[in-house]
């Protein structure tokens, strides 16, 4: 093993926890709507194409880029109170699966619209940032990839501020823990509903961009949601640290499988590798590393 | 519990009303109806209901949630044509039956995590056998002969050497194998193994508390689910598409599936089959209706983005207006059918 280049292990180690910050903003998103209505959002795959379609669109049309983004932010906004009002208020009380299924026809909607009128074709997405590979020592890292995931880290840390001090935050997890207690001392639910849906239309705007302007904006885009899975599995559904420490796991053993595991097993591993992965963690932590234990009473 | 899953229990006219009914599907409709009819709408219909009622057992009986159907059926339709390829003299039931033994062992497999993994940390472990099975089939060469296309054609379809590879024989070979499975799952639900399950669903610590292998049981109900959803997987590449192929066994296979058990009704049998028919038509539905409505105004890809949008309203509609599913509606149907004849004899009565 004298030969073993371990600059490139850490290059991929280091680009592979770059991409974890993306998945941990993905995953984030999941988490708020998670605790805040105990729905299994699975159409935040769905809402990181509108919002990044929706940008495309504008900015096609000659919208400025700061007019377009505010734009998006309003047009997120607005579809995550619709949301709110249409699907998931007269559901109020069914069963988790029940919901999980809601948001499975919601994001055949939104897909099947923002395609509709915005058009399925791949669309170039430039945020001026120029992707040059920057030197540090013998590592070489992308500096798109450092900017993206400073981009995400920075608004991961303004969540977790957001949900540990402020007064909202602190009502989404009272609302998290029990729904009954939290209305009977006067926490208007439906509002933080419509707060925990438009933080997910935001976190979607800003991960649908950076993921967009790598790889252009495209119905592909949807796939970002199985990505974020195994993140949520690892770290527990209901912890903003088990989603940040969930996506640099997933996103540092995903790029260190597919260089040294794949190679091995002919062919790339990415499809499946996290969630072997999320289900062994599961195996020795049932309810992720953060989530809460569930108490069974009968 | 009125629902049409306790036919077995009911009196003497309706038991000979459905095997009229049996009679008709089997003898009328491979005489009446055009090959179309039979391979377009009426064997993915069987099939599909088939795969509804695999995963109804696991969802709906036993309340395991689960995203691994499209796997589970791929591991059906490779094991059987595995089987037929190399030992050429099995029968063709001996290889259906082995592939879905096959099917249900892998299942099994994937079901021994839960009974520490519960809820939707359960449907990703579901979802991780889905893509690592997909990921299996279509990497390794062996499972499917080393074909060069990702596709495999079938082999011969033939029981006794009677030649079943025309629409006539695969609606037949399809109608028989639901027929007999839908009948032995209805006895099954209605054992102590189904009864079981049921009591796991509602309350697994209240289950075990009573003294139920709570582990027998889920670990009973994936291998049955899976070995339902294998033969539903073997037939589809038989007696549906002819081709063997990783792709149609894709997660989208696995959310179809999982729409049919959930609008068709959790917790039925005869619901799967509504929820099927529902999932097989509405794209013939929609085609219409779009035909109506733009006439040729309106591009494919436009197309296919408005029904996709269409689709995913209609199931919400659905879990907002009835979430208990199409045998709800029609069980009410038939309620009140009976009691309106009910007062409409007994009004004859009082006025003669």
């Amino acid at each position: 093993m004298n030969d073993f280049d371990w600059a490139f292990l850490a290059e991929t180690l280091l680009g592979g926890l770059l991409a974890g910050v993306m998945y941990s903003l993905v995953a984030i998103g999941f988490v708020l709507i998670y605790k805040a209505s105990g729905v299994f959002n699975f159409a935040q795959g769905s809402l990181v194409l509108s919002a990044a379609l929706t940008f495309v669109t504008l900015r096609d049309h000659g919208i400025s880029f700061l007019n377009a983004t505010l734009l998006s932010l309003a047009i997120m906004i607005t579809l995550a109170i619709l949301i709110e009002r249409i699907v998931l208020r007269p559901l109020v009380g069914k069963p988790q699966i029940t919901l999980f299924m809601a948001t499975l026809g919601l994001s055949f909607v939104i897909e099947g619209l923002s395609q509709f009128f915005m058009g399925a074709a791949v669309h170039e997405l430039d945020l001026g940032i120029i992707d040059v590979p920057r030197a540090f020592g013998p590592i070489q890292l992308s500096q798109f990839d450092l900017i993206a995931a400073g981009i995400a880290g920075t608004l991961v840390i303004v969540l977790s501020f957001f949900f540990s001090k402020t007064r909202t935050g602190i009502s989404l997890r009272a609302v998290a823990e029990d729904p009954q207690a939290a209305l009977s001392i006067g926490i208007r639910l439906q509002r933080l509903w419509r707060i925990a849906w438009a933080v997910a239309g935001v976190v979607s705007l800003v991960a649908g961009l950076l993921w967009g302007s790598r790889q252009g904006v495209q119905f592909s885009l949807t796939f970002v949601v199985l990505k974020a899975l195994p993140v949520l599995i690892i770290g527990g559904f209901t912890s903003i640290e088990g989603a940040i420490v969930g996506g640099l796991i997933v996103g540092a053993s995903d790029s260190l499988a597919e260089i040294y595991l794949a190679p091995l097993l002919g062919g790339s591993v990415s499809t499946w590798f996290v969630y072997v992965l999320a289900v062994v963690f599961l195996l020795f932590r049932p309810s992720g590393l953060f989530g809460e234990k569930a108490i069974e009473r009968v | 519990m009125s629902s049409p899953s306790s036919i077995l229990r009911r009196p003497f006219t309706q038991r000979v009303l459905w095997a009229l009914f049996l009679a008709f599907l089997f003898l009328a409709v491979p005489k009446y109806s055009s090959d179309y009819w039979l391979n377009a709408i009426l064997i993915p219909l069987l099939i599909m209901s088939l795969a509804g009622i695999g995963l109804n057992l696991l969802m709906g009986y036993a309340g395991q949630a689960s995203l691994g159907v499209g796997a589970f059926m791929a591991v059906g339709a490779y094991a059987t044509y595995n089987f037929l390829l190399r030992f050429p003299t099995l029968p063709l039931p001996l290889s259906l039956l082995l592939g879905s033994l096959v099917a249900g062992v892998i299942g099994l497999l994937v079901g021994i995590p839960s009974l520490r993994i519960k809820g939707f940390y359960l449907l990703a472990t579901t979802l991780a056998a889905q893509f690592f099975i997909e990921w299996i089939f279509s990497q390794y060469g062996w499972f499917s002969n080393y074909s060069t296309s990702s596709s495999i054609s079938a082999p011969r379809l033939e029981i006794f050497s009677h030649d079943l590879s025309a629409p006539t024989g695969r609606y037949l070979l399809t109608l028989s194998v639901v027929t007999i499975t839908t009948f032995l799952i209805l006895r099954l639900v209605r054992s102590q193994t189904g009864r079981s399950w049921m009591a796991i669903r509602d309350m697994d610590t209240a289950a075990s508390v009573i003294g139920i292998s709570v582990y027998a049981g889920k670990l009973r109900a994936f291998f049955v689910s899976s070995a339902v959803c294998g033969l539903a997987g073997a037939l589809w590449a038989f007696a549906y598409l002819g081709t063997v192929d990783a792709l149609s066994f894709n997660l989208d296979r696995s959310f179809q599936v999982m729409f049919i058990v959930i609008i068709g009704g959790l917790g039925t049998i005869f619901g799967n089959f509504l929820g099927a028919a529902f999932i097989v038509l509405l794209p013939f539905l929609l085609q219409y209706l779009a035909g109506k409505w733009f006439g040729g105004t309106i591009s494919a890809g436009d197309l296919t983005n408005l029904q996709r949008a269409f689709f995913g309203g209609l199931i919400i509609w659905f879990l907002i207006k009835e979430p208990k599913g199409l045998s709800a509606i029609v069980g009410n149907v038939s309620r009140f059918l009976s009691r309106l004849t009910a007062s409409l004899s007994l009004s004859h009565k009082t006025h003669p």
